[in-house]
């Protein structure tokens, strides 16, 4: 039961992860019909600066943390203007490789900053030691309460600014309808690189938060790539053009590997993910909270 | 329509050609494969050309690639005073992010471009296993590979292939005996790498330790870094210690999931995993939280570990006092860490096995000169090279962290990695060359 | 005679089938020039180049000529590696040349079937959410090779030793014959990739790729169609498989990670969607475009071991979006502006 109970906490303070990133894919998508492959990339490297402040230089964690996510907002707002403007109308297999032609640049951009010698430890934002109970220890830590708060309020705070801000609805118009957004005077193409700034802003937190779990660790190529994966597997479960989707598709793997790597075994953990994803997509081909209408892509 | 499978074939005939004629230096069409007709390529009358597939980036780079660094730091370091028998060494070390399609690549572009005159240190099981046939076919000396696994020892099979570093067998064997005897009946659980590594390392413990003390083992995935769930089956375990075969990333994510769920058993670690700089930094940002006074060390005391070079802090310490030298001049930016030391070691075994390969150097030569033995240098244990036998070095010695460096204790032993018996080896570790450099 | 075999209504012009045998015989021929004439270092890079052309022919049919999406084209690569050498370690015979066909057969077929259940599947998926299975796919299909009930059969971590076929004695060094066994999948993949193309199935392809609707009301059955394309391409990259296979002498997971998969589609795309020679382009420029970025760094002497160490990667990434941006049809693409507009210029009396 307590081991029930572990994997459980386990699950969900992964999975608010895989939410987050699925998130900032979905958001992305949802603006500008495109997968950002570099998204593992932007968020290692946004985490290499916060590291960069918190560790060499002794800057306050939520000093670095807001650091880090301004440069997200920064990073995501460049990649949209120079890369991503010029593939948006053309075929989607352009955009990926340029997106993936941009998770290699960054990734040896860091290489070639910070070197590739040390992986780097980051702190946590609270205590990473497990609530008492009783006399045992829960592997859920105020770190963990911390990560599964601070996206949930992200989370919130994304679902008011879409429904109820006017900033927010006239995003959702230029992602519905670029030609008839145009036409009612809204500045499409400034709307679209704020939501690749917001959901590489978004990725920046998460880097921040997954480097000090006791699963991260800060370096050009590591652990950050594969979150780009299980958020991607996460969104395509909940379906690409639901935030909420994103969120529950999130919970769901995260519950679902943790069950997974203790019951049956801890080094397959990309096979799950994968027969979760064509388990949901075989019952709903476009994520359990698609539409009905099928988007024709 | 013609015109384009006209197109197809045009085009694909001048990119072919191009590529080709790219190639301008390519030598000889045709023939056989191998370069035995030259007996020393890479070997001119002031140089001596070596190469290396190393993980330069890529998910193991970190520490991993200070090796070569540290390598190439000493052998910077011999070029600049007089070099061997009147040579310099040349390092070319390629990077093959550890994955053994581009070892292959880099490999075969060493020998057939470059034209080295031997592998040194080639890094790694997954990735020099798919090489060793090749140099071999090809008369190349393929020294020191820097790997535990037992499969470089096969002189029957790969006559040029040479281990060095201690193999995980022998090292189990002899964590295992330490144990057997410093924690008679208590409960003792694993916790390893999935993969020939941690495999052979635990095959070394079963040798010594009684079947019914150990109550779990654990794997995990390099691919993988959660493992509480691993944490929390040891900590089911009720063990009393709990021995690692794992790379430094990993015994620290070990700690640290253990630490989280108040697990604090006694930790014994392999010197692939044990070095206490690299654990002291992968630990860093967690110290404070779990109430270390200053920094990650404190998080690593009293681990159990065992080591077949000194440690790098004992700065009385002959060979400690050359490699300080060499790594303040040289690759100063980098932690004088346990890797360095085993690149500059690795790097010295070499320079011996080259001077003792006498004014002519030439590949069987080489060969020969490793196999007539080696003194071992900056090594605990001797060598165990002979024209049998083909393994590096023959044992280990126990040790505990204490601050950051991991205090040698007893002394250092030998065994085999089947059944033979574990012997103390008592004869005093030789002191540097006072130019470091050997004689041959 | 010459006129009844080469003008507009001749033989070549009549038979594709012709057409392209020929071509194959010419690509051999000239394959082997190359073969014998190059040194060891560029023949063993003609070898991997070979193989990716395998894997890129049957990806560009299924991407650019039936419309689907497939981002991880690596793990058909990866059964029929691993078919391969479960095979091989079963069933040995006398004549090597016999059983190394046999063996790339087999790697194909177990790759196809593989390909069909992936194809079923995705015929229900769309756009991203194919790509996201089939991401999946790549990375979570070589994990199977890991799980420990399977170690056994599947060789876990290190993966199956798979005998690299002996040349016919005496004739040229193995390396050499590795070279020639890839040379030759590919020209014979090539060749009947290029005669699916244009055949009724090639067709039916772009007709389901262009408009699913319309295709449907002509009689085709829209499913059957897309899982045929999962088939073929499929089949295609288990050759590749096997022929990495025998150059790594082993089929282990190692061999295919996310990058593999990536590479295959930068070729596809870079060469030009739907396009055979694109993807022989695109094979040459994934290959070796790490090669020449290394190159480069090593002329650059630079000083810094930290940039240097990167540099290769960074041009790679660079090179790979810098092209995109700048030749959205890929090379194909390019090469066919390049021939109208030189076709313009000789002809100017067709324009008007």
């Amino acid at each position: 039961m307590f081991r029930f109970l572990n994997l459980t906490l386990n699950g969900v303070s992964v999975g608010m992860i895989y939410a987050a990133v699925a998130l900032s894919l979905v958001m992305i998508w949802r603006g500008t019909r495109i997968v950002n492959f570099a998204q593992g990339g932007m968020l290692m490297f946004t985490t290499f600066i916060a590291w960069d402040l918190a560790q060499v230089h002794n800057v306050n964690y939520w000093a670095a943390l807001v650091v880090a996510v301004l440069s997200g907002l920064v990073l995501g707002a460049v990649a949209e203007r120079v890369l991503v403007r010029p593939v948006e109308n053309g075929p989607p297999l352009n955009a990926v490789i340029v997106t993936l032609g941009l998770l290699i640049f960054l990734q040896a951009l860091a290489g070639m900053i910070w070197g590739n010698s040390q992986a780097h430890s980051y702190p946590p934002g609270y205590s990473f030691i497990g609530y008492k109970v009783g006399n045992r220890r829960l592997a859920f830590s105020p770190n963990d309460l911390f990560i599964v708060v601070a996206v949930l309020v992200v989370v919130v705070a994304l679902y008011l600014l879409f429904r109820r801000t006017p900033l927010g609805l006239r995003m959702r118009a230029s992602a519905f309808n670029p030609e008839v957004a145009r036409l009612l005077g809204i500045r499409v193409g400034r709307l679209l690189t704020l939501g690749w700034a917001m959901a590489a802003g978004l990725g920046a937190l998460v880097g921040v938060l997954v480097a000090g779990t006791t699963s991260g660790y800060v370096q050009p190529v590591g652990p950050f790539d594969a979150l780009l994966v299980y958020g991607f597997t996460a969104a395509v479960i909940g379906g690409l053009d639901s935030p909420i989707g994103a969120v529950i598709g999130g919970l769901l793997l995260g519950l679902l590997l943790s069950y997974a790597d203790s019951y049956i075994s801890n080094n397959v953990r990309t096979l799950y993910a994968l027969l979760v994803l064509i388990a949901v997509l075989m019952i709903r081909p476009a994520g359990l909270f698609s539409r009905s209408s099928t988007r024709r892509v | 329509m013609r015109t384009s499978s006209i197109r197809l074939a045009a085009g694909s005939v001048a990119l072919l050609l191009v590529t080709a004629a790219c190639g301008g230096s390519s030598s000889g069409g045709g023939g056989s494969g191998g370069t035995s007709g030259a007996s020393a390529p890479g070997v001119t009358a002031t140089t001596v050309t070596i190469g290396s597939t190393q993980p330069l980036t890529g998910p193991v780079a970190p520490g991993y690639s200070e090796i070569s660094q540290a390598s190439n730091a000493y052998f910077k370091y011999i070029n600049a005073n007089g070099g061997i028998n009147g040579r310099t060494i040349t390092y070319k070390y390629l990077d093959d992010a550890y994955n053994p399609t581009q070892t292959v690549a880099q490999t075969r572009k060493l020998i057939t471009q470059d034209k080295v005159f031997a592998i040194f240190n080639g890094l790694g099981t997954p990735t020099h296993e798919k090489v060793v046939d090749f140099l071999n076919q090809n008369k190349v000396p393929d020294l020191f590979v820097a790997s535990g696994c037992l499969c470089w020892d096969n002189v029957s099979a790969h006559p040029y292939t040479f281990g060095w570093q201690t193999d995980y067998t022998v090292e189990g064997k002899i964590l295992g005996a330490y144990l057997k005897q410093k924690f008679p009946g208590k409960k003792i659980a694993y916790f390893f790498q999935n993969d020939d590594f941690g495999q052979d390392g635990v095959k070394g413990l079963d040798m010594e330790i009684p079947k019914s003390q150990v109550v779990a083992r654990e794997p995990y995935d390099v691919t993988n870094t959660d493992v509480s769930d691993q944490a929390a089956k040891l900590q089911a375990s009720k063990a009393d210690v709990v021995v690692s075969f794992s790379v430094p990333a990993f015994t620290a994510l070990l700690k640290l999931n253990m630490l989280k769920v108040g697990y604090n058993p006694t930790l014994v670690v392999s010197n692939v995993g044990s070095d206490p700089i690299t654990l002291s930094g992968l630990l860093e940002a967690f110290a404070k939280q779990a109430g270390a006074k200053v920094n990650g060390s404190d998080l690593i005391q009293g681990i159990i570990t065992d080591g077949y070079l000194s440690s790098p802090a004992d700065p009385s310490n002959s060979w400690i006092q050359l490699f300080q030298k060499i790594h303040d001049q040289y690759i100063p930016k980098l932690p004088f860490d346990g890797n360095v030391e085993y690149g500059m070691a690795a790097a010295y075994t070499f320079a011996q096995a080259l001077a003792a390969a006498g004014t002519n150097p030439t590949r069987d030569g080489l060969v020969k000169a490793v196999e007539a033995g080696l003194a071992q240098g900056p090594g605990l244990v001797p060598f165990r090279y002979s024209s049998s036998s083909h393994a590096g070095f023959t044992g280990t010695q126990i040790g505990v962290i204490k601050g950051t460096t991991i205090h040698l204790e007893g002394s250092p032993e030998t065994t085999d990695d089947s059944s033979g018996g574990i012997e103390p080896y008592t004869t005093a570790q030789p002191t540097a060359p006072a130019n470091g450099i050997p004689s041959g | 005679m010459a006129d009844e075999i080469f003008s507009r209504d001749g033989m070549l012009s009549r038979s594709t089938l012709l057409r392209h045998t020929l071509a194959a015989l010419v690509g051999l021929g000239l394959l082997y020039a190359l073969i014998n004439g190059m040194g060891d270092y560029r023949n063993s890079q003609l070898a991997p180049i070979a193989f990716t052309v395998c894997a890129a022919a049957g990806l560009t049919l299924l991407v650019g000529q039936s419309g689907q999406i497939s981002l991880g084209h690596g793990a058909f690569m990866a059964v029929g590696a691993y078919t391969f050498a479960l095979i091989q370690e079963h069933w040995r015979t006398s004549h090597g040349n016999l059983e190394l066909i046999g063996l790339l057969a087999a790697a194909a077929v177990g790759a196809a079937v593989f390909g069909a259940f992936v194809g079923v599947a995705a015929a229900r998926l769309r756009g991203p959410y194919l790509a996201g299975a089939t991401l999946a796919l790549a990375l979570g299909l070589p994990s199977l090779a890991t799980y420990e009930h399977l170690t056994k059969q599947l060789g876990g971590n290190a993966g199956l030793l798979v005998v690299s076929p002996n040349p016919p004695t005496g004739s040229i060094d193995i390396y050499r014959w590795q070279s020639v066994i890839c040379c030759v999948s590919a020209v014979v993949v090539l060749w009947f990739v290029a005669n699916v193309s244009r055949s009724r199935v090639g067709r039916s392809f772009r007709a389901v790729r262009d408009d699913e609707i319309a295709a449907s009301l002509c009689g085709l059955s829209v499913a059957r169609v897309q899982v045929l394309a999962f088939v073929i391409s499929a089949a295609c990259a288990g050759v590749a498989g096997g022929l990495l296979a025998i150059i790594d002498l082993t089929a282990g997971p190692q061999a295919f990670p996310l990058s593999l998969s990536f590479g295959l589609l930068a070729a596809v795309v870079f060469g030009g969607l739907g396009s055979l020679a694109g993807a022989v382009y695109g094979s040459i420029l994934v290959v070796l475009l790490p090669v020449w970025s290394q190159d480069l760094t090593d002329a650059l002497s630079v000083h810094s071991v930290k940039v240097s160490n990167n540099m290769p990667l960074m041009v790679y990434g660079v090179v790979l979006a810098v092209a995109m941006l700048a030749a959205p049809n890929g090379v194909q693409g390019v090469v066919r502006r390049l021939g109208s507009g030189i076709k313009r210029l000789a002809i100017p009396s067709e324009e008007t």
